[in-house]
Order: C-alpha cells, then structure tokens, then sequence
C-alpha cells in the first residue's frame, strides 16, 4: 500500500484543523472498509489519514423517546444492531445495517462511511432518508445539519466541504403509528450490491388505517439515493389499500432512472423499484400495526 | 517518510509491542513482522475472509484493518485457540468431518465460527451458513464446515 501519515484525532477541533490543511489530500477513516481498500488499489492517493473513532462525539450510541437516535459517524454496525433498544425501536434500519457486507464487514464499517462513501446503491442511505434522519456535519466554521436526502450530491461524491467531517446523524423516535422497511434485490442470499434497494416509512393514524405521513426512497436507480414524493403523496390522507400501495408502487418506478450494468438493466431496475416499493410499504404496515 | 509508530497490544493474552508503518495492515504486521502466519492473505479486500481475527472480541478481516489502529486492543488470531494439551473444539470437529482441503481459509472460518458460537451457543444451520456467508472456500463446498461447526456447538455445549 501507498505511504501516508496516520493521525488518530482525538478531537473535532484536531480533525477539523487537520482536514482543512491538508485538504484533498487527507481523507477521514472509521471502519476503512472503503477506504483501505481505495487506498491498496492506488483508486485514492493521500497524504494523511485521519482516524476519527477516538473522537467522543463521533463514537456516540444514544436512544431516548425524546431525543430518538444518535448515532456517531464512527459507530459501526454491529455496536448498532447488538444494542437491544434500539434494534428493536429501528427494526428499519437493522434491514440495512445487518445486510452490508459479512460479518467481518459489520464488525467494523460505519453507517457514516456509508453516508460518505456516497454510492448509488448504499444499503443504508434509503432507509435512513425514509427515517428522515438529519446529518450533522462538523467544520471549520462549526457545525452544520443537513438531511439525508441533501447528504449525496453525485456518485462517490457529497455535500463536505474542505475541512468538514460527519460526526454524526440524528435519527427522530419513531412516532406512535410509525413503521418503516427496508429491502434490496440482488441475485443471491447474501455478500452483493443492491440491484435496487428501497426504504420506505409510513405513520397509521389513530384509526390504524389512514396514513398520516409516508416517506419513500430509492437506492440504486439514479446517481444519488431519490426521495419518491409522489409515491408518498399517493398514500397520505387515504385508509392504507392494496391500491393505494399499488399507486405508490407505479409513482416509485415512475421517477427510477438507473443505468444498464453488469448488475441489472434499466427495464429490470424500474420493474423492481415498484416491486420493493410495495413490499416494503407492506412490511412497514405491519410494523406500524405491531404485527412483527 | 512518515515516522513508524509504536504500537501496544495484547495478542492472544499476552502483551505484544511493535513498530509499524502506517501503511501496514495489521494482516502484514503479524504474517510478515511478527511472525504469526496462522492468519491468511486471500483476497485483500475484504470479500474473502481469509484473514479474518478477533478485535477486542468483534470479528473483522485484518487486511482491512491499519496495524497502528490496534493499539491499546485485544487482538486474538487462530495461534490463540489451542492449548499446548488440546485442540480447541472447532478444530478438532474440522479434522474430523475433513473440512478442509487446501486449508488456506481454515484459520478464518475456524475464527469466524468461534465468535458465532461465542454469541450464539447453539446455532440452526440455517444461522451457520449466514454467519459464515463472509468467509469463501473454493474448495470443500461449504457443507463438510457447516457440520463441523455444528457439531462442535453441540460438543462444547455437552462440555460446557
């Protein structure tokens, strides 16, 4: 591997100062396992490495009804889905966060990286969009939030500015009626890159019938993570049917725009977009009606 | 040239000091530098398991894994697990159900294995195969190590 410096920052300040001098030629590490690998194949050259993980506030792992979820940008996935609270307050991130990669993938990778990393088909970007997770971004002029949906900006590509970090992402409680799923498709049982992956979240409203709020996204078939508004929109204000779930399943597919590759082609890609659309919603009502 | 860093550890028990260049794995570091090659080079980045090892007691592959970020940690590798009297149960049930043959992914599935079994005392099949979706053998077809996992669940459990 390339020669680089390795500085573990023991605050933000330090992370930020470092981040801001050195500029594209200093990179964050939580997990690596992005970035390791970027580095052993010369795709990314760096002068400096900055290990955040000894950061306090980027290692944060904190549930409460108020508050809801913080989640450091360093935590890494099996801290999240071995806490039992909040396994079973999220089980729709747990969809993703236990499907990235093996084992040996969840025992280091972090939700953050995944965030940074910013590829089109992430497994945690849609599930965390439809949670309507905010991201809070630490820099040289303080710190700043944006929403998930606004995090992504091109493949690989995001809204960090020179000397900015993810420190962490706040997640909301999940409100009384709230279900949320996440699925992917790929070709097998395990170990792939989501073919096309959807998140979606859903309120019930006091009658356990009409859907108060909805939130759907779709990884995988656009150059960022895409928020499905009219999918949603088709389901807000109505009792939950197979028609109204099938309406949002045509809106989602509707604004799918993926490419052809070895994964999929734009013809299958939109089809599955309208098949998870519906299943997840279906999966997030049984959520919301505490079937499972 | 960046200035090697010293690093403080405890490997499989004991404690364990070195020097490493930041650019060094910590699969590198203790193939190549401290001499324990129990644990396997595969694929390098992070598909095949090869490497897989114990981090404070979480399961990870090493080549994904800066030497330098160790220190201060618990790391425990395949030279860890048995006893001058004995092999551990997991390697035992592998020779018998003869689930290796080039044997170079055996260290990582045998350390993969151990921490399920360490979480998951008395794991389905079904559970095993998951688990072990992360660790690739090109050789056995995965059935002869799913038994061998199985049945060493079962073993500890009676000894347990």
């Amino acid at each position: 591997m390339q020669t680089f410096d390795y500085v573990a920052a023991q605050t933000v300040d330090e992370a930020v100062s470092l981040l801001a001098s050195k500029g594209d030629q200093a990179r964050v590490l939580a997990g690596g396992t992005d970035l390791i690998v970027q580095l052993r194949e010369g795709r990314r050259a760096l002068e400096t490495v900055v290990d955040v993980k000894k950061i306090p506030e980027a290692n944060v792992l904190s549930y409460d009804a108020q508050n809801g979820l913080h989640l450091g940008a360093a935590v890494a996935c099996h801290r999240i889905y071995n806490d039992p609270v909040i396994s079973k307050t999220y089980p729709g991130l747990m969809d993703a966060f236990t499907l990235i990669g093996g084992i040996q993938i969840q025992g280091r990778a972090s939700v953050g990286g995944n965030l940074c990393n910013s590829s089109p088909a992430a497994d945690s970007i849609p599930t965390l969009i439809a949670h309507r997770t905010m991201c809070v971004i630490a820099g040289p002029n303080g710190q700043r939030e944006v929403a998930a949906e606004q995090f992504c900006t091109a493949p690989g590509r995001n809204v960090l500015e020179n000397g900015e970090f993810l420190l962490s992402l706040r997640v909301p409680a999940p409100p009384k009626g709230f279900g949320a799923h996440y699925l992917r498709f790929i070709p097998r049982n395990e170990m792939d890159i989501a073919v096309v992956g959807v998140g979606s979240s859903l309120v019930l409203g006091d009658d356990n019938s009409t859907v108060t709020d909805a939130r759907i996204s779709l990884g995988a078939v656009a150059p960022t993570p895409l928020v499905a508004v009219e999918a949603a929109a088709a389901l807000v204000g109505k009792p939950i049917s197979d028609d109204t779930i099938a309406a949002a399943a045509n809106a989602a597919a509707s604004i799918a725009r993926p490419i052809d590759d070895m994964r999929g082609t734009v013809q299958q890609r939109i089809h599955l977009t309208g098949v998870l659309t519906r299943r997840t919603l279906q999966g997030a009502l049984s959520r919301a009606r505490g079937e499972n | 040239m960046p200035t090697r860093i010293h690093v403080q550890t405890t490997l499989n028990g004991e404690a364990a000091e070195f020097l490493c260049d930041s650019r060094q794995s910590l699969l590198e570091v203790l193939r190549d530098d401290l001499g324990f090659t129990g644990t396997k080079e595969g694929c390098s980045n992070g598909n095949c398991g090869a490497c897989s090892l114990q981090i404070d007691g979480v399961l990870v592959d090493s080549c994904l894994v800066l030497a330098a970020e160790v220190d201060g940690k618990k790391v425990d590798t395949i030279e860890g697990l048995a006893s001058p009297a004995q092999l551990h149960p997991l390697q035992q049930k592998f020779l018998e159900h003869a689930a290796l043959q080039c044997g170079i992914c055996t260290p990582g599935f045998i350390m993969a294995a151990k921490a399920l079994l360490e979480k998951n005392p008395k794991p389905t099949e079904h559970e095993v195969r998951y688990w072990l979706a992360g660790n690739l053998c090109r050789c056995t077809g995965y059935d002869k190590i799913v038994r061998a996992v199985l049945d060493a669940a079962d073993t500890m459990e009676a000894s347990a």
